[in-house]
């Protein structure tokens, strides 16, 4: 595991809008999950995500609602809106097309 | 739809406050316990856990901070607080806030009622449709002495149906005529003003009635029936506004009119006091149509669309001179016509005034900013110590100067609103006493005084705030911290800045005191001017014979002579006469006339002077002198008068070194006058060079429009109402009018040069008393700064005397600098108001050096006392406070 990269705020926003696509989570749960499935190379610390999290609330692309987890707990619990999933699919192209410039760089220069 | 849930988040963080942070602090809390579950999962024991989490976790109070700030409204917040801070901050010293208001509300309220006056009377277009295409008309004289003349009836005639270039023109009378309104259901006679107009007036000028309907060309026939318009104050105030009086009659004159119809409140054309309008064709014999040189009518016209006014003037122009040139016999007929906008015509002789005042009222609003912006300096020097406490502490300088600029701008605001107020007041003040002036019926506060208002006040809170600014010294904490309060070094930017800021101050404050100065030695030159007659204690009072009750000359002659000879038995009457118009009054008219032992003028060259009809006992009335020969004779009566008396400018410019007693004038279509005295010269208008004047007999019974002159040895406005109670007992239903004292008639005429006069005196001492203050508190604050260095020269042996002049001259110099700028800056403004002079230059050396030592005397006693305490200092007490 190296050191955990720091990640650029529109790209924190993207992971975000995945993460929560398919079903509502609470912040505890969004960090660990990325952390999961990025296999322990991105690492969100607090102080991004929750300034992150009210960013994306205020932009209106997620809602968030109190809850309770699996272990009885309130939480509060963030799920993407309509126009959150249009923008995730937005974000995902740019992303596509970015990367993949970079890559051509990279590679050929 | 994600704008306003937004938008619903923030207003709910904005009114339900304690949601946000608290929701935040449980998620923090969430996510801790989580983490340290997490770590105790791997195998730390609770209290490595707990630190560890923790340490990740960071600087709570920082990311609660971060997390806010994009939620909250904190600009709205930090502006309440600011507010809140800035009152009661100004609270803690009121007299402070109290002065810089009240010198901003002086300011910005003159300014703003100017510029509605301004505004309403100069700038705003008619109220007529179509305003830029009216103009007026005028006839050029033939010897080029009156290039703006009224029009001859006949002339207009000729005018309007040979032209091309106008789509309609109209004809009228210039509102100084007079009917007597007979009284009825007990109200008693009025004289009121009258315009006679062409039946297309009103739809030249775009006008439409309140009530009823205008003339028609019907109406404005010599054998139509008599009809009349109203204007709406007379309907209101002596018809009770009752709609019923359409198509009743009144009686004009002893003659019955019918009215059609009530004028719009707002319409006051050709002037604001004309209460009744009739149809001009209807009212003039018709023989007037036919004269081409009566010039008594005033011809508006518009202009046919894409028509240029002046191509439209010069074919007026060649008309005129085509009639000149047929009828040379005339030698008053035009030879060429002049036009003017109608705006320009009506308002064109207030213009200069006006804007002079208006100018003087921007003077005084720069110096109060001046004065305001000089104080907001101190203050700031004398906080310097705290804001440098707070700058060192991490308040960053955006912070310290918003708090400033909110403290500036809540004065300003303030002093703004109460500045509005003080202009309502001042417009209505304006309008009551100024009612003389054209169109003061039309001065109110429009949307653009409202938005001049608000620039204004914006204006000077942007000043204000940039002058506050420059006190403020980010870069110094250190040095702030360091110094004592009274070392010499401290402030020295700001005292630059204060003498600068009072240098302006007392420039501005002398370009005033000179106007001021030279306006009211023109206002006193034109008061103390000779009118040529007695003027205290002498009443006047207006009697117009109705023409139908006194079509005979016998009739009015019965009148004359039974008035006079009750008036003159009354108890306090020295003596009483009749005239057509008294001095002062203004142009009566004139009449053409020739000597008949002179040779004959050539052709085309007439002369013409000013006459007035008068009683044999007027001369004495009035104390106008005897000078030589004597008065009329008694016999002088009807169609049995053949003598005239002329004035002393007469006798000197038409008959030299001759002696005119005993000459002929003919006049009056050719009839021989002789010449049996000769009397001392009167002012036709008191600002007016003496003309010469003849007097023909008013016992001729030619003349109906008389008026009446009283002198008596004591208080005569006290014999007024029983005079008034003689001619009602001659004829109850003659109106009497105008009944004024020649003093007051005097006021009148003088009463635009002593407003503008009086106006700007108090300004100029309101601004002198502002630069005194000013300069005193400079002087105090100096005195202050250099404490230890003056207790170290007294110290070292300087005399009291020495430190006096050297505190004296630090407190001159600006003073100086001051005056050197206004005294220029007065001989550039004195130009401009060189036509509201009268017998004064406009660089009067008298007006200057005494402004000058006023402005010294002034600057002296303001300083003496600082420089005078600093003179006085105890040098060890000095000393010892470093």
């Amino acid at each position: 595991m190296g050191k955990p990269s720091d990640l650029v705020q529109g790209t924190l926003d993207l992971l975000i809008l995945k993460t929560i696509s398919t079903d509502p989570k609470h912040g505890w749960a969004i960090a660990k999950r990325i952390q999961q499935i990025s296999r322990e190379v991105l690492q969100v610390q607090q102080g991004s995500l929750y300034p992150a999290l009210h960013r994306l609330e205020l932009r209106g692309w997620i809602k968030s609602k109190s809850g309770e987890t699996e272990t009885g707990r309130h939480a509060r619990f963030y799920s993407l809106t309509a126009a959150g999933r249009v923008q995730l699919e937005k974000e995902t192209a740019n992303w596509d097309r970015l990367s993949s410039a970079i890559d051509l760089v990279v590679q050929t220069a | 739809m994600s704008w306003t849930h937004s938008f619903w988040l923030r207003l709910q963080s904005l009114f339900l406050r304690s949601r946000i942070p608290q929701r935040l602090d449980d998620e923090f809390q969430f996510h801790l316990e989580q983490q340290i579950a997490e770590n105790i999962a791997a195998g730390m024991s609770p209290d490595e856990a707990r630190y560890a989490a923790m340490r990740i976790f960071g600087n709570t109070t920082f990311l609660r901070e971060q997390t806010r700030d994009n939620w909250s409204w904190m600009w709205l917040e930090n502006l309440f607080r600011d507010l809140r801070y800035a009152a009661r901050t100004l609270s803690r010293t009121p007299g402070f806030a109290v002065v810089a208001i009240l010198v901003i509300a002086l300011g910005t309220g003159a300014s703003i009622a100017l510029f509605a006056v301004v505004r309403s009377v100069l700038l705003k277009p008619l109220p007529f449709r179509d305003p830029s295409r009216l103009m007026r008309l005028y006839e050029h004289s033939p010897d080029g002495r009156f290039p703006y003349n009224s029009s001859a009836a006949g002339v207009y005639a000729q005018w309007q149906q040979q032209n091309t270039g106008f789509s309609d023109l109209a004809v009228l009378t210039n509102g100084f005529q007079h009917y007597g309104l007979s009284g009825t259901g007990g109200q008693l006679p009025e004289r009121v003003r009258a315009s006679e107009c062409s039946w297309d007036l009103f739809p030249t000028l775009g006008v439409t009635p309140a009530l009823g309907r205008v003339f028609t060309s019907a109406d404005d026939q010599p054998s139509a029936n008599a009809t009349v318009l109203l204007s709406w104050s007379l309907w209101k105030r002596r018809f009770g506004g009752d709609p019923s009086i359409l198509n009743q009659s009144i009686h004009l004159d002893a003659k019955p009119y019918t009215v059609i119809g009530v004028m719009p409140p707002w319409f006051a054309y050709p002037a604001a006091g004309v209460q009744v309008w009739t149809p001009v064709h209807h009212e003039e014999s018709p023989n007037r149509w036919q004269e081409l040189d009566n010039h008594r009518f005033i011809v508006v016209g518009r202009l046919k669309p894409g028509i240029s006014p002046a191509v439209a003037t010069q074919e007026l122009s060649l008309i005129t001179r085509r009639l000149h040139d047929g009828h040379l016999d005339n030698p008053l007929i035009s030879t060429a016509a002049n036009s003017r906008p109608l705006l320009e015509a009506i308002v064109g002789d207030i213009k200069t005034p006006l804007y002079v005042l208006f100018a003087a009222t921007g003077c005084l609003l720069l110096i109060g900013c001046l004065n305001v912006a000089s104080l907001l300096v101190a203050r700031g020097a004398a906080r310097r110590k705290e804001l440098a406490v707070r700058a060192a502490l991490g308040g960053s300088r955006w912070r310290l100067l918003s708090e400033q600029l909110t403290e500036t701008f809540l004065l300003s605001l303030a002093g703004g609103a109460a500045g509005l107020a003080f202009a309502f007041a001042a417009i209505r003040w304006f309008v009551a006493t100024r009612q003389d002036i054209s169109r003061v019926e039309a001065i109110r506060i429009d949307p653009i005084v409202v938005a001049f208002a608000a620039g204004v006040i914006l204006l000077c809170a942007v000043f204000a705030g940039v002058m506050s600014s420059f006190s403020l010294q980010g870069d110094q904490v250190l040095s702030s911290l360091q110094e004592s309060s009274r070392s010499h070094s401290a402030g020295r930017s700001q005292v630059k800045m204060r003498k600068w800021l009072l240098a302006l101050e007392v420039g501005l404050t002398v370009v005033l005191l000179i106007g001021a100065g030279l306006m009211l030695k023109s206002y006193q030159r034109l008061r103390s001017a000779n009118l040529g007659s007695i003027t205290q204690n002498v009443l006047t009072m207006h009697l117009d014979l109705p023409g139908a009750k006194y079509s005979q000359p016998i009739q009015r002659l019965g009148f004359f002579e039974a008035l006079l000879e009750r008036v003159r038995s009354l108890p306090g009457v020295q003596s009483a006469g009749f005239t057509t118009s008294v001095p002062g009054e203004g142009y009566p008219g004139d009449r053409v006339f020739v000597i008949q032992e002179h040779p004959p003028l050539p052709i085309g060259q007439s002369q013409y002077v000013v006459d007035y009809w008068v009683d044999p006992g007027y001369f004495e009335a009035l104390g106008i002198p005897l000078l030589r020969g004597q008065t009329f004779d008694q016999n002088q009566r009807l169609d049995k008068t053949n003598e005239v008396i002329i004035s002393n400018s007469f006798a000197r410019q038409y008959f030299g070194d001759e002696d005119p007693l005993g000459k002929h004038l003919l006049a009056n279509g050719g009839r021989p006058y002789k010449i049996v005295g000769i009397v001392g010269d009167t002012r036709v208008e008191i600002a007016e060079p003496v003309l010469p004047i003849f007097y023909f007999p008013l016992y001729s019974g030619a003349e109906r429009g008389t008026v009446l002159t009283v002198r008596s040895r004591q208080d005569v406005t006290s014999l007024a109402l029983p005079i008034q109670q003689i001619v009602q007992e001659l004829d109850a239903e003659l109106p009497v009018s105008d009944i004024l004292t020649m003093d007051q008639i005097i006021g009148k005429s003088t009463l635009d040069a002593s407003f503008n006069a009086t106006l700007l005196l108090a300004f100029a001492v309101l601004s002198l008393v502002l630069a005194a203050v000013g300069l005193f508190g400079v002087l105090s604050y100096i005195v202050g700064q250099r404490t230890s260095e003056i207790g170290i020269r007294i110290a070292i042996g300087a005399q009291r005397g020495e430190v006096l002049r050297l505190m004296l001259s630090d407190g001159l110099r600006p003073a100086s600098i001051g005056l050197l700028l206004g005294l220029a800056g007065g001989v550039a403004a004195s130009q401009n108001i060189r036509d509201l002079l009268y017998d004064t230059q406009p660089l009067d050396p008298s007006v200057f050096a005494g402004v000058a030592m006023l402005l010294l005397a002034v600057a002296c006693m303001a300083c003496l006392l600082p420089a005078w305490r600093a003179s006085r200092l105890d040098p060890i007490r000095a000393l010892r406070n470093e």
